[in-house]
This record gives structure tokens, sequence and C-alpha cells, in this order.
């Protein structure tokens, strides 16, 4: 998995390529947003139109990433789903807790 | 198309960089079996879980250890079992993923996947050691992801 990291207003725009799945990818979005939470960035849109494969263990780390985001006062939020990964959040009605959005203009203004 | 007595078998070490192996075997025994594409991608991706969970639970990583993956098609009915050699587990004590108090929970996710991509699951232990996981679906029902089971 590749992220890509730009700011746009004070939000960190995470966009990841590749896959998110046990052994690849996992960890690394781990570390990803453990290093933007660290150094104060905490307010995140992750763009996930790159992302060609996820499995369970990417749909942890993506509940992970929010949680500390959140647990430091910020949001995670959600750019791009791809059409399976939405099916995925969707089954495990994870989709009611993530914000989501297509437009990236209207997503950076929701923080 | 049907096709009678397809049988594949693979087995590989306990490296997560194998499961992608097993998946691909997958999706492609659907597909040239009529499978849409979506229906082939959501059986693939619960094989993914289950030889992951055999890699990671069932050898605990062990690399000397094997996971073996059989795909036998019958007609539309496609079955899979996919076999570690861990000490097995209690099916009935895993938590349901859709539980409020479950639901941001960072993993136990894999059997709901498994569950609803799939007709039907079941394991199967055996005396000494070594779990069995078997899936079925009929291929003929579409993508018919079966939303909800825990």
């Amino acid at each position: 998995m590749k992220a890509t990291t730009r700011d746009v207003n004070g939000i960190e725009i995470i966009k990841l390529d590749g896959k998110i799945t046990i052994g690849a990818g996992d960890q690394q979005l781990r570390d990803v947003i453990a290093n933007a939470v660290a150094n104060g960035k905490n307010k995140i849109l992750l763009d996930l139109s790159g992302v060609t494969t996820i499995d369970s263990s990417g749909i942890g780390e993506l509940v992970g990433s929010y949680t500390t985001a959140t647990n430091r006062g910020g949001k995670l939020k959600l750019l791009h789903l791809p059409a399976k990964l939405n099916e995925l959040l969707h089954v495990t009605q994870l989709i009611t807790v993530f914000e989501v959005y297509e437009n990236e203009d209207e997503a950076v203004k929701s923080f | 198309m049907e096709r009678d007595g397809e049988r594949i078998e693979i087995t590989i070490s306990s490296r997560f960089e194998n499961i992608e192996l097993v998946q691909v075997i997958a999706e492609h025994l659907c597909e040239n079996a009529g499978m849409d594409e979506d229906g082939s991608h959501w059986i693939g991706m619960a094989v993914r879980e289950a030889v992951a969970n055999a890699i990671k639970h069932g050898n605990k990583l062990d690399i000397k250890k094997k996971v073996s993956a059989v795909f036998e098609l019958n007609g539309h009915d496609l079955a899979i079992t996919i076999s570690d050699e861990g000490t097995g587990f209690d099916p009935t004590a895993v938590s349901d993923p859709l539980n409020p108090q479950n639901l941001m929970k960072t993993s136990g996710r894999g059997i709901f996947y498994m569950r609803t991509f799939m007709d039907q699951i079941r394991y199967s232990f055996q005396d000494g050691g070594g779990t069995s996981l078997i899936m079925t679906k009929n291929l003929a029902k579409g993508t018919g992801m079966a939303t909800g089971k825990a």
C-alpha cells in the first residue's frame, strides 16, 4: 500500500493506493494514522479511490484509525469509497459510523 | 456453464503473501463456471478470510505448518475446504460483529464475511489437531450476498 498525504485548509488528506489486507497494508495504515495524529493532524480525510483490495483486517484498521483520530479530539472521514468497500461497510453496519463523501471540497468544508 | 467433477487442491506454507494464490484460484474457478465477476469476487474474499484465519489463528504464523485448500465443483455446487494444523476453537464463542458493543472492534469480522458471502460454512475438528472449514455455495444463485447473517 502507498499513502500520499497533503494538507488542504488544515485537513490532512491521505490518499491510499493498493491493498489494505492482512500483512500487506494494515499495519502501514495504522502507522500513517498514528504518525499524522502524533503531528497534531487529527482532522483526517482518507481518500480510498485507489484501494484495490481490502479484507477484514483492513476494515478493522479503518475502524482503529477512526477511533485513534476521535480519541485525540479529531475526526476521520472517508472520500471516494470504491463500490466493494462500500458493500463491506454496509453489511457490517460500519457505514453508519463513517461520514462518507464523493466530493473533496464538500468533505473538506464538513470538518 | 456446469462443470462436473472439477477438483483443485493447493497446499501453502503459513505466510500471508500466499493468501492471494488461493483467492485467485477460487475466483478463476468461479468465473470459469459462469459466475459473474462480483459473485466470484465475494467467494474469493470468503476464501481469503478463511486462509488468513487458518494462518493466523490456526497455525499461529508457524511457516512450517501448512494450510490446504480443496475446491470441488459438481454442477453448480461449489465446496471449498480450508484446513490447518491448529488446535481448533469454539465457533459458538465468536462474537457477533453487528452487536452494537462490538461495532467498533478492530477484529472479529472474518467469519461474519464468510457467512455473508457463502451459502453455508461449518467447522470440523480432527482428533489430535487440525481444523477444517467447509464452505459451500450454489453458483447458480448469482452473487446472492446473504446480508445480516451473524
